[in-house]
């Protein structure tokens, strides 16, 4: 089954200024084993599409116009609110961008893994690997074994000791790190990272590169990377989609798309980053082309 | 105006251990030796926690050195009187890296572009009339326009942010401009017209540019020179051609293997993925 399939989604925020509509009929289908990259520029309305699929949109200024989100068939515009609760953080896990802002700076590593974990292992007891009549303490020592055990994986040195350890404790890319642990302990299909390495040094973003890889080569989940650096997206990604002003302009294998745009728009981003190879006022802004093309 | 640092070291103390004592200091630089060209484009690199920023305050005089000198254009700061670091301070400006957060929301563009005009009125006397004249100029040559005079920072993009900020920079007409990661705020289509920018009005004012950075391949297109530094230590310099196209240490053929190249064929995960 189709893991991830957004349909012709329409959205409208309300702000003071009146309605306004951000996504124009989005379409995208995600299998398993794929990493989506979703590309575009501030505004473009790739992070809405991703807390689409985690239904987080507020509801007081959020409108959905038309379209629907089906995730393994069940169509999440139409689950409610309890049942979101259920998928989010197990079925699906979410990364977002700032770690430092993502952690609760009062509480231990531990005990925010722990909650996670505990409440992932209530809707699936398997993750704590007990039988459903387990005792608390049982649940809870449990959970803390799986949460050291997701620490490892994720590659922090030492995990059973700094497990008890305060986020300021932590590097920026070992509080990514937290947080993808964080993402990964509900063992969830469908993992959407929303910038995971923006506020990162180039060399912690190809380690947490290589950690979402191999996450999926072995688990086989699917993968929404929201990102606007092309880099990270050629790197990583099998698939990509470029959004512009709420629409996806141009999608397909990144072979393709980065290697033969179709459209002028994604050449454009192309030829916008500054390479090692790129000569001294050879770059071209966007604003000029954008221009061009809706004349 | 030409820049040489000479031996710099930067110290913080360290934490208090009893009455009297203190713990060891932390070197944040660490007999850093650079020369900046008149002129040119210097690029400085670094992670995180390198003394980039360390560096630039420095070199702003907003930090004590703790050892070592700088020198401008053979004069050392350490030498001159308050009056006369002031004046050396109009002829060097920085322009700051996030644009959202180095504009007062309460200013005009016009308030916020003239205020250096009006803190170095003794270098540059002029009347209020003159003052909106030239705010106007320097909006023009940044690419805005006249109608923008009176608007408010929020009205704005990032990019247009920057612009500003660029303005801002270049009222006092320096001959030095420390741009402290300009770009990484920025959408890479908007950041493509910044650096077309810098570039032009480098040419045309004959600036000095002391470019910070993390993002190579931005040093590459806009510098000639550049250092590397890693926890405080300078680990190589030299021209950008030869930096980037041989290496010598292996911090810096980290770092360029590191960076994300555009290109699928480059990536490190493509083999895998392909064989699947």
């Amino acid at each position: 089954m189709t893991l991830l399939d957004i349909k012709n989604l329409n959205l409208a925020m309300r702000s003071f200024e009146g309605e306004t509509q951000i996504l124009h009929g989005i379409d995208l289908v995600i299998e398993r084993g794929e990493i989506w990259g979703m590309v575009g520029e501030t505004g473009s309305g790739k992070s809405l599409t991703g807390l689409s699929v985690s239904r987080l949109i507020p509801a007081a200024t959020g409108r959905y116009l038309a379209g629907s989100i089906h995730f393994e068939g069940r169509d999440l515009l139409t689950t409610d609110e309890r049942a979101m609760r259920s998928l989010r953080g197990r079925r699906i896990g979410m990364i977002f961008q700032d770690p430092t802002t993502n952690l609760n700076p009062v509480f231990t590593i531990g005990t925010q893994l722990v909650d996670v974990a505990l409440h992932a292992g209530h809707a699936d007891p398997s993750i704590l690997r007990l039988s459903s009549n387990a005792s608390g303490r049982e649940r809870k020592k449990a959970a803390r074994r799986v949460a050291i055990e997701m620490l490892d994986k994720v590659g922090i040195p030492n995990a059973a000791a700094r497990i008890d350890d305060y986020p300021h404790q932590f590097s920026g890319g070992m509080r990514q790190r937290v947080l993808i642990a964080m993402a990964m302990i509900g063992k969830p299909d469908l993992l959407i990272a929303d910038e995971p390495t923006t506020a990162l040094d180039v060399s912690v973003q190809a380690q947490i590169l290589k950690l979402i890889h191999d996450l999926v080569a072995e688990r086989n989940i699917g993968v929404l990377m929201i990102t606007h650096n092309l880099g990270v997206v050629a790197q990583i990604c099998s698939h990509v989609a470029v959004m512009y002003r709420g629409r996806i302009l141009e999608r397909g294998p990144v072979g393709d798309v980065l290697k033969r745009p179709a459209h002028a728009y994604t050449q454009a981003l192309l030829n916008a980053i500054p390479t090692v190879h790129t000569k001294r006022g050879e770059l071209r802004g966007i604003g000029d082309i954008m221009q061009e093309i809706s004349r | 105006m030409s820049l040489d640092i000479r031996n710099v070291s930067k110290v913080f103390p360290g934490q208090r251990t009893g009455m009297f004592g203190r713990g060891e200091g932390f070197h944040a630089l660490d007999d850093i030796t650079l020369s900046v060209r008149k002129g040119s484009s210097f690029g400085l690199v670094g992670e995180s926690g390198s003394g980039k920023t360390t560096l630039t305050r420095c070199i702003l005089r907003l930090d004590t050195l703790s050892a070592g000198q700088i020198l401008y254009d053979g004069t050392d700061m350490s030498s001159l009187s308050s009056t006369e670091i002031r004046r050396l301070r109009a002829r060097l400006q920085i322009v700051f890296q996030d644009p959202y957060a180095s504009l007062d929301p309460r200013m005009t563009i016009h308030d916020i572009v003239a205020e250096p005009l009006v803190i170095h009125r003794d270098i540059l006397p002029m009347t209020a009339r003159q003052r909106t004249d030239r705010v106007m100029e320097l909006l023009l040559q940044v690419g805005l326009q006249a109608e923008h005079l009176f608007r408010y920072p929020h009205e704005f993009s990032g990019g247009q942010r920057q612009r500003i900020g660029i303005a801002r920079a270049l009222a006092v007409k320096p001959e030095f401009l420390i741009l402290d990661e300009p770009t990484s705020a920025l959408d890479v289509s908007v950041q493509a017209d910044v650096l077309n920018l810098l570039h032009r009005l480098q040419q045309d004012l004959g600036l000095t540019y002391f470019f910070i950075s993390h993002d190579l391949g931005v040093i590459r297109y806009i510098c000639d020179d550049v250092a590397v530094i890693y926890r405080g230590k300078l680990v190589e310099q030299g021209p950008v051609e030869s930096i980037f196209d041989n290496p010598q240490s292996d911090y810096t053929r980290m770092l360029l293997a590191a960076m994300p190249d555009p290109d699928p064929d480059r990536s490190p995960f493509r083999k895998v993925l392909s064989a699947d």
